[in-house]
Protein backbone atom coordinates (compact mmCIF):
# COMPACT_ATOMS: atom_id res chain seq x y z
CA UNK A 1 0.00 0.00 0.00
CA UNK A 2 1.80 3.38 -1.51
CA UNK A 3 1.73 6.34 0.71
CA UNK A 4 -1.29 8.14 -0.07
CA UNK A 5 -3.35 5.39 0.15
CA UNK A 6 -2.80 4.59 3.87
CA UNK A 7 -3.30 8.23 4.40
CA UNK A 8 -6.70 8.68 2.19
CA UNK A 9 -7.50 5.48 4.05
CA UNK A 10 -6.67 6.84 7.82
CA UNK A 11 -8.67 9.93 7.15
CA UNK A 12 -11.92 8.37 6.11
CA UNK A 13 -12.17 5.90 8.37
CA UNK A 14 -11.06 8.50 11.26
CA UNK A 15 -14.23 10.57 9.73
CA UNK A 16 -16.08 7.45 10.18
CA UNK A 17 -15.63 7.06 13.67
CA UNK A 18 -16.08 11.07 14.57
CA UNK A 19 -19.41 10.51 12.85
CA UNK A 20 -20.32 7.22 14.61
CA UNK A 21 -19.62 8.74 18.14
CA UNK A 22 -21.59 11.96 17.47
CA UNK A 23 -24.20 10.19 16.61
CA UNK A 24 -24.12 7.84 19.80
CA UNK A 25 -24.57 10.92 21.58
CA UNK A 26 -26.99 12.43 19.84
CA UNK A 27 -25.15 15.76 19.24
CA UNK A 28 -25.58 14.68 15.17
CA UNK A 29 -29.11 14.39 13.10
CA UNK A 30 -29.19 11.70 10.62
CA UNK A 31 -29.73 13.55 7.90
CA UNK A 32 -26.82 15.63 8.62
CA UNK A 33 -24.98 12.57 9.38
CA UNK A 34 -26.26 10.78 5.82
CA UNK A 35 -24.41 13.61 3.68
CA UNK A 36 -21.53 13.23 5.73
CA UNK A 37 -21.13 9.21 5.74
CA UNK A 38 -21.85 9.07 2.10
CA UNK A 39 -19.09 11.56 1.55
CA UNK A 40 -16.66 9.60 3.86
CA UNK A 41 -18.06 6.00 2.08
CA UNK A 42 -17.06 7.47 -1.09
CA UNK A 43 -13.37 8.52 -0.41
CA UNK A 44 -12.64 5.33 1.12
CA UNK A 45 -13.37 3.12 -1.73
CA UNK A 46 -10.81 6.01 -3.87
CA UNK A 47 -8.18 5.17 -1.22
CA UNK A 48 -8.80 1.78 -1.48
CA UNK A 49 -9.17 1.26 -5.20
CA UNK A 50 -7.16 4.34 -6.37
CA UNK A 51 -7.49 2.39 -10.22
CA UNK A 52 -11.22 3.98 -10.24
CA UNK A 53 -9.58 7.36 -9.62
CA UNK A 54 -7.56 7.10 -12.53
CA UNK A 55 -9.77 5.91 -14.99
CA UNK A 56 -12.66 8.02 -14.11
CA UNK A 57 -10.02 11.14 -14.83
CA UNK A 58 -9.43 9.83 -18.06
CA UNK A 59 -12.50 9.10 -19.17
CA UNK A 60 -13.11 12.51 -18.64
CA UNK A 61 -10.32 13.58 -20.39
CA UNK A 62 -8.41 15.73 -16.69
CA UNK A 63 -4.79 14.77 -16.70
CA UNK A 64 -4.23 14.82 -13.04
CA UNK A 65 -6.12 12.77 -10.92
CA UNK A 66 -5.47 15.28 -8.03
CA UNK A 67 -7.35 17.68 -10.44
CA UNK A 68 -10.59 15.72 -10.14
CA UNK A 69 -10.75 15.35 -6.29
CA UNK A 70 -10.31 18.81 -6.01
CA UNK A 71 -12.65 19.59 -8.43
CA UNK A 72 -15.28 17.29 -7.04
CA UNK A 73 -14.61 18.52 -3.28
CA UNK A 74 -14.46 22.01 -3.99
CA UNK A 75 -18.21 21.36 -5.99
CA UNK A 76 -19.25 18.95 -2.60
CA UNK A 77 -18.19 21.15 -0.59
CA UNK A 78 -20.10 24.67 -2.02
CA UNK A 79 -22.93 22.65 -1.86
CA UNK A 80 -23.12 22.21 1.30
CA UNK A 81 -22.35 25.41 2.25
CA UNK A 82 -25.51 26.60 0.44
CA UNK A 83 -27.66 24.09 2.12
CA UNK A 84 -26.27 24.85 5.41
CA UNK A 85 -26.88 28.80 4.47
CA UNK A 86 -30.56 27.69 3.49
CA UNK A 87 -31.40 25.91 6.79
CA UNK A 88 -29.59 28.59 9.37
CA UNK A 89 -32.00 31.06 6.97
CA UNK A 90 -34.77 29.07 7.81
CA UNK A 91 -33.59 28.78 11.58
CA UNK A 92 -33.71 32.06 11.80
CA UNK A 93 -36.82 32.84 10.05
CA UNK A 94 -38.47 30.46 12.86
CA UNK A 95 -36.86 31.74 15.86
CA UNK A 96 -37.56 35.12 14.92
CA UNK A 97 -41.37 34.10 14.40
CA UNK A 98 -40.89 32.95 17.84
CA UNK A 99 -39.47 35.60 19.46
CA UNK A 100 -42.43 37.94 18.17
CA UNK A 101 -45.13 35.73 19.02
CA UNK A 102 -43.48 35.02 22.88
CA UNK A 103 -43.42 38.80 22.73
CA UNK A 104 -47.23 39.02 22.32
CA UNK A 105 -48.01 36.17 24.59
CA UNK A 106 -46.11 37.66 27.64
CA UNK A 107 -48.35 41.14 26.84
CA UNK A 108 -51.13 39.13 26.44
CA UNK A 109 -50.66 37.39 29.80
CA UNK A 110 -49.32 40.24 31.49
CA UNK A 111 -52.70 41.94 30.79
CA UNK A 112 -54.91 39.01 32.02
CA UNK A 113 -52.97 38.79 35.29
CA UNK A 114 -53.33 42.88 35.75
CA UNK A 115 -56.35 44.07 34.94
CA UNK A 116 -56.66 47.90 34.54
CA UNK A 117 -59.10 47.79 37.77
CA UNK A 118 -56.54 47.66 40.66
CA UNK A 119 -59.38 46.99 42.89
CA UNK A 120 -57.39 43.21 43.90
CA UNK A 121 -53.93 42.68 43.86
CA UNK A 122 -52.42 39.93 40.97
CA UNK A 123 -51.62 36.83 42.16
CA UNK A 124 -48.52 36.64 43.51
CA UNK A 125 -45.93 36.31 40.81
CA UNK A 126 -42.10 36.72 40.97
CA UNK B 1 -58.23 67.44 16.03
CA UNK B 2 -59.93 65.53 18.78
CA UNK B 3 -62.42 63.85 15.44
CA UNK B 4 -63.42 60.23 16.49
CA UNK B 5 -60.76 58.18 15.12
CA UNK B 6 -61.39 54.98 14.35
CA UNK B 7 -59.92 52.40 16.65
CA UNK B 8 -56.42 52.97 16.25
CA UNK B 9 -53.09 51.18 17.75
CA UNK B 10 -49.98 53.48 17.44
CA UNK B 11 -46.86 51.12 17.26
CA UNK B 12 -43.70 52.35 18.72
CA UNK B 13 -40.63 50.25 17.91
CA UNK B 14 -38.33 50.77 20.44
CA UNK B 15 -34.54 49.76 21.13
CA UNK B 16 -32.68 51.54 23.75
CA UNK B 17 -34.40 54.55 23.74
CA UNK B 18 -35.08 54.67 27.05
CA UNK B 19 -34.39 58.86 26.83
CA UNK B 20 -37.22 59.59 24.54
CA UNK B 21 -39.68 57.09 24.45
CA UNK B 22 -41.62 57.98 27.58
CA UNK B 23 -42.00 61.92 25.94
CA UNK B 24 -42.93 60.40 22.68
CA UNK B 25 -45.95 58.23 24.45
CA UNK B 26 -46.76 61.29 26.77
CA UNK B 27 -47.11 63.44 23.78
CA UNK B 28 -49.25 61.06 21.51
CA UNK B 29 -51.63 60.57 24.48
CA UNK B 30 -51.84 64.66 24.83
CA UNK B 31 -52.98 64.92 21.09
CA UNK B 32 -55.19 61.55 20.35
CA UNK B 33 -57.06 58.85 22.37
CA UNK B 34 -55.33 55.93 21.13
CA UNK B 35 -53.46 52.82 22.72
CA UNK B 36 -50.53 52.79 21.93
CA UNK B 37 -47.78 49.48 22.03
CA UNK B 38 -44.25 49.59 22.50
CA UNK B 39 -42.10 46.71 21.03
CA UNK B 40 -39.80 46.60 23.24
CA UNK B 41 -37.01 45.18 20.98
CA UNK B 42 -34.17 43.49 23.26
CA UNK B 43 -33.06 46.33 25.14
CA UNK B 44 -30.71 46.57 27.46
CA UNK B 45 -31.80 49.92 29.10
CA UNK B 46 -35.01 50.69 31.01
CA UNK B 47 -37.45 50.98 27.59
CA UNK B 48 -40.04 48.64 28.90
CA UNK B 49 -40.06 50.25 32.52
CA UNK B 50 -40.59 54.26 31.26
CA UNK B 51 -42.68 52.83 28.49
CA UNK B 52 -45.42 51.00 31.04
CA UNK B 53 -45.36 54.09 33.56
CA UNK B 54 -45.94 56.39 30.84
CA UNK B 55 -49.26 54.24 29.87
CA UNK B 56 -48.59 51.84 27.04
CA UNK B 57 -48.86 48.52 26.45
CA UNK B 58 -45.21 47.15 25.90
CA UNK B 59 -44.41 44.00 24.39
CA UNK B 60 -40.75 42.75 24.95
CA UNK B 61 -39.21 40.91 22.84
CA UNK B 62 -36.68 38.38 24.22
CA UNK B 63 -33.53 39.72 21.86
CA UNK B 64 -32.58 42.33 19.41
CA UNK B 65 -34.87 41.62 15.96
CA UNK B 66 -34.12 44.66 14.51
CA UNK B 67 -37.27 47.17 12.93
CA UNK B 68 -38.79 44.64 11.05
CA UNK B 69 -39.40 42.32 13.90
CA UNK B 70 -40.21 44.55 16.06
CA UNK B 71 -43.32 46.09 13.49
CA UNK B 72 -43.90 42.41 12.53
CA UNK B 73 -44.90 41.72 15.85
CA UNK B 74 -46.88 44.96 16.34
CA UNK B 75 -48.80 44.63 13.10
CA UNK B 76 -49.23 41.07 13.70
CA UNK B 77 -51.12 42.04 17.78
CA UNK B 78 -53.13 44.90 16.06
CA UNK B 79 -54.52 42.31 13.75
CA UNK B 80 -55.21 40.30 16.87
CA UNK B 81 -56.74 42.50 18.95
CA UNK B 82 -59.26 43.81 16.45
CA UNK B 83 -57.32 47.27 15.66
CA UNK B 84 -58.82 49.08 12.69
CA UNK B 85 -55.65 50.95 12.43
CA UNK B 86 -51.95 50.52 12.75
CA UNK B 87 -49.64 53.63 12.82
CA UNK B 88 -45.69 52.91 12.94
CA UNK B 89 -44.30 55.97 15.08
CA UNK B 90 -40.52 56.32 15.48
CA UNK B 91 -39.50 55.84 19.62
CA UNK B 92 -36.92 58.93 18.97
CA UNK B 93 -39.12 61.79 19.08
CA UNK B 94 -38.46 62.74 14.93
CA UNK B 95 -42.30 62.25 14.37
CA UNK B 96 -44.81 64.45 15.39
CA UNK B 97 -48.37 62.82 16.79
CA UNK B 98 -50.12 66.23 15.27
CA UNK B 99 -50.11 64.61 12.24
CA UNK B 100 -51.36 61.09 13.28
CA UNK B 101 -55.24 62.23 12.62
CA UNK B 102 -53.72 63.62 9.27
CA UNK B 103 -52.09 59.57 8.47
CA UNK B 104 -55.15 58.27 9.80
CA UNK B 105 -57.60 60.26 7.96
CA UNK B 106 -55.67 59.58 4.49
CA UNK B 107 -56.12 55.94 4.81
CA UNK B 108 -59.51 56.67 3.68
CA UNK B 109 -59.22 55.47 0.23
CA UNK B 110 -55.80 53.92 0.76
CA UNK B 111 -54.62 50.95 2.80
CA UNK B 112 -51.11 52.57 3.64
CA UNK B 113 -50.04 55.99 4.21
CA UNK B 114 -47.04 56.96 4.52
CA UNK B 115 -45.77 60.45 6.37
CA UNK B 116 -43.37 61.46 3.99
CA UNK B 117 -40.62 64.78 4.95
CA UNK B 118 -40.64 67.22 2.29
CA UNK B 119 -38.26 69.78 3.03
CA UNK B 120 -35.84 68.36 4.73
CA UNK B 121 -32.40 70.36 5.83
CA UNK B 122 -30.19 67.49 6.25
CA UNK B 123 -26.73 68.64 7.00
CA UNK B 124 -24.94 69.13 4.08
CA UNK B 125 -22.30 66.21 4.07
CA UNK B 126 -19.90 66.03 1.36
CA UNK B 127 -20.93 62.37 0.90
CA UNK B 128 -24.72 63.48 0.26
CA UNK B 129 -25.02 63.42 -3.19
CA UNK B 130 -24.53 59.55 -3.00
CA UNK B 131 -27.32 59.26 -0.22
CA UNK B 132 -29.68 61.72 -2.13
CA UNK B 133 -29.06 59.55 -5.34
CA UNK B 134 -30.38 56.70 -3.62
CA UNK B 135 -32.86 58.32 -2.20
CA UNK B 136 -33.79 59.60 -5.75
CA UNK B 137 -33.39 56.22 -7.31
CA UNK B 138 -36.05 54.37 -4.73
CA UNK B 139 -38.64 57.26 -5.15
CA UNK B 140 -38.75 56.86 -8.24
CA UNK B 141 -38.98 52.75 -8.35
CA UNK B 142 -41.19 52.82 -6.02
CA UNK B 143 -43.18 55.47 -7.22
CA UNK B 144 -43.73 52.92 -10.63
CA UNK B 145 -44.75 50.13 -8.35
CA UNK B 146 -46.94 51.48 -6.26
CA UNK B 147 -48.65 54.16 -9.42
CA UNK B 148 -48.48 56.98 -7.15
CA UNK B 149 -45.86 59.74 -6.48
CA UNK B 150 -44.09 58.77 -3.43
CA UNK B 151 -40.69 61.52 -2.21
CA UNK B 152 -39.62 59.90 1.17
CA UNK B 153 -39.51 56.08 0.59
CA UNK B 154 -37.60 55.53 3.77
CA UNK B 155 -39.92 57.26 5.98
CA UNK B 156 -40.53 55.39 9.01
CA UNK B 157 -43.77 57.25 10.01
CA UNK B 158 -47.00 55.25 8.57
CA UNK B 159 -50.39 54.30 9.48
CA UNK B 160 -51.92 51.09 7.86
CA UNK B 161 -55.65 49.57 7.28
CA UNK B 162 -56.73 46.26 8.36
CA UNK B 163 -55.65 45.34 4.71
CA UNK B 164 -52.11 46.72 5.15
CA UNK B 165 -51.68 44.94 8.21
CA UNK B 166 -51.89 42.25 7.02
CA UNK B 167 -49.79 42.34 4.33
CA UNK B 168 -47.29 43.62 6.77
CA UNK B 169 -47.53 41.08 9.61
CA UNK B 170 -47.31 38.38 6.90
CA UNK B 171 -44.31 39.96 4.72
CA UNK B 172 -42.67 42.75 6.87
CA UNK B 173 -38.51 41.89 6.16
CA UNK B 174 -36.31 42.03 9.17
CA UNK B 175 -33.34 43.32 7.48
CA UNK B 176 -32.66 47.24 7.51
CA UNK B 177 -33.77 48.95 4.36
CA UNK B 178 -35.72 46.29 4.00
CA UNK B 179 -38.21 47.29 7.04
CA UNK B 180 -38.91 50.16 5.09
CA UNK B 181 -38.93 49.78 1.37
CA UNK B 182 -39.37 46.50 0.56
CA UNK B 183 -42.35 46.18 2.86
CA UNK B 184 -43.75 48.94 -0.10
CA UNK B 185 -42.78 46.95 -2.61
CA UNK B 186 -44.71 43.65 -0.84
CA UNK B 187 -47.64 46.11 -0.42
CA UNK B 188 -47.93 47.19 -3.23
CA UNK B 189 -47.76 43.79 -5.13
CA UNK B 190 -50.00 42.45 -2.81
CA UNK B 191 -52.34 44.95 -3.74
CA UNK B 192 -52.50 47.59 -1.35
CA UNK B 193 -52.85 51.46 -2.43
CA UNK B 194 -50.47 53.26 -0.95
CA UNK B 195 -50.60 57.07 -0.50
CA UNK B 196 -48.00 59.94 1.02
CA UNK B 197 -48.79 62.82 3.19
CA UNK B 198 -46.89 65.59 3.80
CA UNK B 199 -45.53 65.28 7.64
CA UNK B 200 -43.08 67.66 9.72
CA UNK B 201 -40.01 65.91 10.60
CA UNK B 202 -38.05 66.92 14.01
CA UNK B 203 -34.54 66.39 14.61
CA UNK B 204 -34.42 63.50 16.46
CA UNK B 205 -32.75 63.42 19.75
CA UNK B 206 -29.97 61.35 19.69
CA UNK B 207 -28.54 61.95 16.43
CA UNK B 208 -28.23 59.82 13.44
CA UNK B 209 -24.95 58.01 12.91
CA UNK B 210 -22.52 59.92 10.29
CA UNK B 211 -23.01 58.37 6.40
CA UNK B 212 -19.30 57.53 5.55
CA UNK B 213 -18.78 57.44 1.64
CA UNK B 214 -18.70 53.65 2.23
CA UNK B 215 -21.88 52.95 4.34
CA UNK B 216 -23.34 55.19 1.82
CA UNK B 217 -22.06 52.84 -1.30
CA UNK B 218 -23.39 49.76 0.87
CA UNK B 219 -26.40 51.57 1.20
CA UNK B 220 -27.12 52.44 -2.55
CA UNK B 221 -26.14 48.91 -3.01
CA UNK B 222 -28.24 47.41 -0.46
CA UNK B 223 -30.98 49.14 -1.83
CA UNK B 224 -30.57 48.04 -5.33
CA UNK B 225 -30.54 44.48 -4.72
CA UNK B 226 -33.13 44.61 -2.16
CA UNK B 227 -35.31 46.37 -4.73
CA UNK B 228 -34.86 43.97 -7.76
CA UNK B 229 -35.52 40.93 -5.03
CA UNK B 230 -38.49 42.31 -3.85
CA UNK B 231 -39.48 43.16 -7.10
CA UNK B 232 -39.03 40.08 -9.26
CA UNK B 233 -39.81 37.93 -6.06
CA UNK B 234 -43.46 35.57 -6.08
CA UNK B 235 -45.62 37.38 -2.84
CA UNK B 236 -47.91 34.33 -2.65
CA UNK B 237 -51.46 36.71 -2.02
CA UNK B 238 -54.00 35.63 0.67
Amino acid sequence: MSAPQVLGLVAALGGLVVLLELLRRRTLREKYALIWSVLLLVSLVGAIFPGMVYRLTDAIGLEVPANLIFFVAFLVLFGLSVQFSLELGRTEERVRTLAEELAILRLEVEQRNAPPTDSEPPVDEV
Amino acid sequence: MSAALPRTLVVVPAWNEAATVGEVIAEIKRQVDVDVLVVDDGSTDTTAEVASEAGALVARLPFNLGVGGAMRAGYRYALRHGYDVAVQVDADGQHDPADLPKLVAALDGADIVIGARFAHKEDTYSVRWLRWWAMLLLAWVLSRVTRTRLTDVTSGYRAANRRGMAAFARHYPAEYLGDTVESLVIAARLGCVIRQVPVTMRTRGGGRASHSPVRSAIYLARAVVALVLALTRRWDDE
